[in-house]
């Protein structure tokens, strides 16, 4: 084994850091780790729709595998290792709970590239990419402002980290921009993937008076009981209109493709470098369905925040963000919340009356 | 005619090695055919799933990895099993064995604490894990509520109870907020066998727990006591053994390892605690109880095999693109397999004529 | 009122796959073998009923193809452990395993595909009465079944003789093969039908429930079901207390929650295990040295002597 790392070591120091020549010629074996089934129709769905598509595009340039459903815990360094010891130049951790097992990983092959996503820790060969989904929906809000009639969100809640905090709280900071008083309601199904509890939590939060739910999780079940409902919904991940034609305002589409793409032709180039890719509808990452079910008005108002967002001109946590007890958050961002703030949201914003979980 | 089962006087030692072979041919078999349909080269197919991790240390120690928990937690289940005891809430004890000896490691990071942590660490994981047990077996010898359902219900109770840890006061303060503790200190890590290697002390105790369990089946009465409450509950209480206090005692040792497999894992392998630390590992284990035949060398061997399964079909899922649903179905063929050969140790096929008060096997 | 009513309901929907589930382990169980491979059998019962379900544009082809599903991988139970004697806890996990494996292969080309779900019922005027009339005459077709097989399955183990022999191999199969019952053809039909409610209560997921196909989309209901099969102490009506009980106690906490208290979600989310916990152990102290309700052949393997 010791004589192994040595080898890979000397490997390492010959190649330099530049992983040129070489790797251009014969194909570049993509890897990618999954912390879900393809056919969760969710999360890894959309990136499986992306490496299909980089497959598609680069043909015999590259050759991508990926494993899936790959627990977060003890197997996740022996899964990154098992795609890196068959060949594997590229690796794609899609999940945060991979993060130290990539750094690790990392550390042990230099002469390996990684692609972290949603995480904080980076390194030479180790980048992070994520998308600022937080940016959609303050859309959400506006539209869910103009579109409820109760004057009430329904949120259905995955787990209470950060990235679901700073999207309930940009939903409501676009919310109340339109209608000061909207009011929301929270609830938190402790799965990501749980379709008949996600559907009997958005029949709790409707006939609690909710007409537009909003949801953290990843299946169709909300859309589709929205439409049976006839109230209104926002899906997750990709566009759900199919399974809500007449309940879907819009939806966040993870579109990873641009992404890999562009990663993917600067590493066969050899010219990929280590960075921190938090793209939002500006970069494409994040997408927004077509606006739908509802008046011209109001989509109008919709395109033009998301111009608007896209171009710079508006950012959600525009400063002064209040807390929940009324008293401005720091801005450390100059006009906006900084993205550290935003990465690591722990708070709610005045106007949620909910105690964050756990926090 | 028909085939009908027939009891041999005793185990046959001759069955009981060659068994397992006939499987494995089977399972080849199969496995060729499942892949030949599926247009991969079978004899590929099948080298790479059982043979190259076979020849490639790297598996090889990545195997013994993935028994170690295995091993542990499937030694206790199967005293239980052995004592007619239904433990099957081991998970449960496995994620409160890494809570509580984690809760240590939290406890003491970054204080410059000594090399006490760990062992100290070992030691709550398995009194955590103990403890933890202890709630099925009280209620079920003191109000004689079933073990099955409030063991595995506890195993829910377990995860939401890391999970609220972890997102909450155990957080990391410099993580983000996101759900995980703060990275172990080097104290509070599991040693590593070979440097680079993620094989740790932890396979040493594994074998050493085995190497207990048999001697204490063998030769104690204890053991004695085990088997025979198991296997003759009337005459052991009139041997005067309480099945009672045997029901706590073998709730306590199998929920102890596999707390100490819990606080093993994530001291070794995952460093910090997080939401997911178990792949399932306190249900595995029941299967490998019962595949080693509720016995710990062939639990060893049994937990080795299944190690081996997970290892290949991830090997299969990246080298022939399989879906890791295919690989789950050739496990459970197999499993199937396994289990059925295993007829073979007890009873013997025999022709017969069918008389009509037979109601055997068609 | 119409808040009790809706929270009805959904106790109701979500319940009512645990029942179908359980009902089926029950009479299995009773039969005196423990098939722990529900989870497999309702997640392929799943799959397959919401491709037949896609491919023939009926709901009650979908249940059909659910039902042959989930009783084909349970022959396949049956014939390991009680053709060759095999352990049963351990073939139920693996069958589990095998199971959730299948549902994946099945239900790949489904991903993303939608059906219309199953209907509901409805009475002009009567579904319309205030509070009970959508509870008791709203529901869909697989609601009113899963009452009428608990209804059955009870009036076959007390008041049919072939309940009573059912009983007598799973509570003492050496007795009853003396007495000449074909203990194993007994147990093999036994299986059969657990299998097929399993698959039944799995396809309801996609076919009523969330009426899309996305892997893995049981969840771990079918460990549910089988603790609910040892929370009713093998009694058929007990069992739909205990499903209703289950689900009602996982929506309650849904509401509470969207009531905004800001207790940890995790807390409430365990509130179903707990209190699922207690109220056995309630009712086993109330029952006191009555002795175990469980049938005395559970688990072990029978193979017939001379």
């Amino acid at each position: 084994m010791k004589r192994l790392m040595i080898a890979a070591a000397v490997v390492a120091l010959t190649l330099g850091s530049a992983l040129t020549g070489a790797t251009a010629q014969e194909k570049l074996k993509v890897g990618f780790i999954y912390v879900g089934p393809v056919g969760d129709m969710g999360w890894t769905y959309q990136h499986e729709v992306g490496r299909r598509a980089i497959q598609e595009q680069f043909k015999d340039k590259i050759d991508t595998s990926y494993l899936e459903n790959v627990n977060e815990g003890p197997d996740a360094e022996r899964s990154i290792e098992q795609l890196v010891r068959t060949g594997h130049k590229l690796i794609y951790t899609t999940s945060f709970g991979f993060m130290d097992a990539t750094a690790k990983v990392a550390k042990k092959y230099p002469n390996v590239m990684f692609e972290h996503a949603t995480g904080y820790k980076r390194d030479k060969n180790l980048a992070t990419y994520s998308g600022r989904f937080y940016e959609g929906r303050y859309i959400m809000g506006q539209i869910a402002a103009r579109m409820s009639k109760s004057g009430t969100i329904g949120y259905i809640g995955s787990f209470p980290i950060p990235e679901v905090v700073s999207g309930v709280n940009a939903m409501m900071l676009g919310a109340q921009s339109v209608r000061p008083d909207m009011k929301v309601k929270i609830i938190w199904v402790n799965a990501w993937y749980d379709p008949g509890k996600e559907a009997a939590a958005a029949r709790a939060l409707a006939d609690q008076g909710a007409d537009v739910l909003a949801q953290h999780t990843d299946s169709a079940a909300a859309m589709q009981f929205a439409n049976e409902r006839g109230i209104f919904a926002f899906g997750q991940d990709s566009d759900q209109i199919k399974f809500g034609p007449k309940a879907q305002l819009t939806a966040i589409v993870n579109n990873w493709t641009p992404y890999y793409a562009e990663r993917i032709k600067l590493a066969l180039e050899g010219k990929w470098a280590t960075g921190d890719v938090w793209g939002g509808l500006n970069s494409k990452i994040v997408q927004m369905a077509p606006y739908t079910n509802m008046p011209d008005e109001v989509k109008k108002l919709a395109t033009e925040t998301e111009g608007a967002i896209s171009s710079g001109t508006l950012h959600p946590f525009k400063c002064p963000v209040l807390a929940q007890d009324g008293k401005p958050v720091e801005c450390k961002g100059g006009t906006h919340l900084d993205d550290g703030q935003i990465l690591g949201m722990n708070f709610y914003i005045k106007g949620i009356d909910d105690k964050l979980p756990g926090m | 005619m028909r085939l009908a089962l027939e009891r041999r006087a005793e185990r046959s030692i001759a069955m009981a090695l060659v068994s397992p072979l006939i499987a494995v041919a089977l399972t080849l078999a199969t496995g060729a055919l499942l892949f030949a349909l599926l247009g991969k080269p079978p004899v590929e197919a099948l080298k790479i799933y059982f043979f190259e991790p076979l020849t490639d240390p790297w598996a090889l120690q990545e195997i013994a990895v993935k028994a170690t928990p295995l091993v542990l937690i499937a030694v206790g289940l199967s005293l239980c099993y052995l004592a007619n005891v239904w433990n099957i809430g081991a998970e449960g004890q496995f994620l409160i064995g890494a809570i509580t000896g984690g809760w240590l490691a939290v406890a003491t990071h970054g204080t410059g604490a000594g090399y006490w942590v760990l062992p100290a660490m070992l030691v709550l994981g398995a009194l955590g894990g103990a403890a933890y047990a202890l709630v099925p077996a009280v209620f079920r010898v003191r109000f004689g509520a079933s073990e099955i359902l409030t063991s595995l219900m506890l195993v829910y109770v377990a995860e939401l109870l890391l999970d609220y840890l972890v997102r909450g006061p155990w957080r990391d303060p410099k993580g983000f907020n996101f759900p995980t503790t703060a990275e172990f200190d080097a104290v509070a890590a599991m040693p590593t066998l070979i440097e680079g290697s993620r094989l740790h002390l932890g396979a040493i105790i594994a074998l050493l727990v085995v190497a207990w369990a048999t001697v204490m089946l063998g030769r104690t009465l204890k053991g004695f006591e085990i088997k025979l409450v198991g296997a003759a509950p009337r005459a052991a209480r009139f041997g005067g053994f309480s099945d009672k206090w045997l029901t706590v005692v073998t709730f306590l040792i199998s929920g102890a390892l596999a707390g100490l497999a819990g606080v093993i894992e994530v001291s070794a392998t995952v460093n910090h605690l997080q939401p997911n630390i178990s792949p399932g590992y306190g249900f595995t284990a029941i299967i490998v109880a019962f595949l080693g035949r509720l016995n710990p060398a062939g639990i060893l061997v049994a937990a080795l095999f299944l190690a081996l399964t997970f290892i290949g079909g991830e090997s299969a899922q990246i080298s022939l693109k399989v879906p890791l649903d295919l690989t789950k179905v050739f496990q459970g063929i197999l499993l199937f397999y396994v289990l059925a050969c295993d007829t073979l140790i007890l009873y013997r096929f025999r022709l017969l004529p069918a008389p009509k008060a037979v109601h055997g096997i068609r | 009122m119409e808040f009790v009513e809706a929270v009805l309901l959904t106790v109701i929907t979500a319940s009512t796959p645990l029942l179908l589930a359980a009902s089926g382990e029950l009479v299995v169980e009773r039969a005196g073998v423990l098939n722990l491979g529900v989870e497999g059998m309702m997640i392929v019962g799943g799959a397959c009923g919401f491709a037949g379900a896609y491919l023939t544009g009926s709901i009650a082809i979908g249940a059909l193809c659910g039902i042959l599903a989930g009783a084909a991988l349970s022959a396949v139970f049956a014939a390991v452990t009680l053709g060759l004697a095999a352990n049963q806890v351990a073939s139920g996990l693996a069958l589990t395993i095998l199971g959730v494996g299948l549902s994946g292969l099945i239900g790949a080309g489904y991903v993303g595909q939608k059906i219309d779900g199953a209907g509901h019922l409805y009475i002009p005027y009567v579904t319309d009465i205030p509070l009970i009339g959508k509870v008791i005459f709203g529901e869909n077709a697989f609601v009113y079944f899963s009452i009428a097989l608990l209804i059955g399955i009870w009036y076959f183990l007390y008041r049919t003789r072939a309940g009573l022999i059912l009983r007598a191999v799973g509570d003492n199969h050496a007795s009853a093969h003396a007495l000449g019952y074909p203990v194993l053809r007994i147990r093999m039909l036994a299986v059969l039908f657990g299998g097929a409610c399993a698959g039944l209560g799995g396809a309801y997921l996609p076919l009523a429930y969330t009426p899309f196909w996305v892997s893995g989309m049981t969840a771990g209901r079918g460990w549910i079901a089988l603790a609910l099969v040892v929370f009713a102490s093998w009694l058929p009506f007990r069992l739909m207390v205990g499903a209703y009980l289950f689900g009602g106690i996982t929506i309650l906490q849904l509401h509470a929650q969207a009531t905004g208290l800001g207790i940890p979600s995790q807390l409430m989310s365990s509130l179903p295990y707990l209190a699922t916990i207690l109220v056995l152990v309630a009712i086993s102290w109330v029952r006191g040295r009555r002795g175990s309700p469980a049938p005395a052949s559970l688990g072990l393997a029978f193979v017939p002597d001379r």
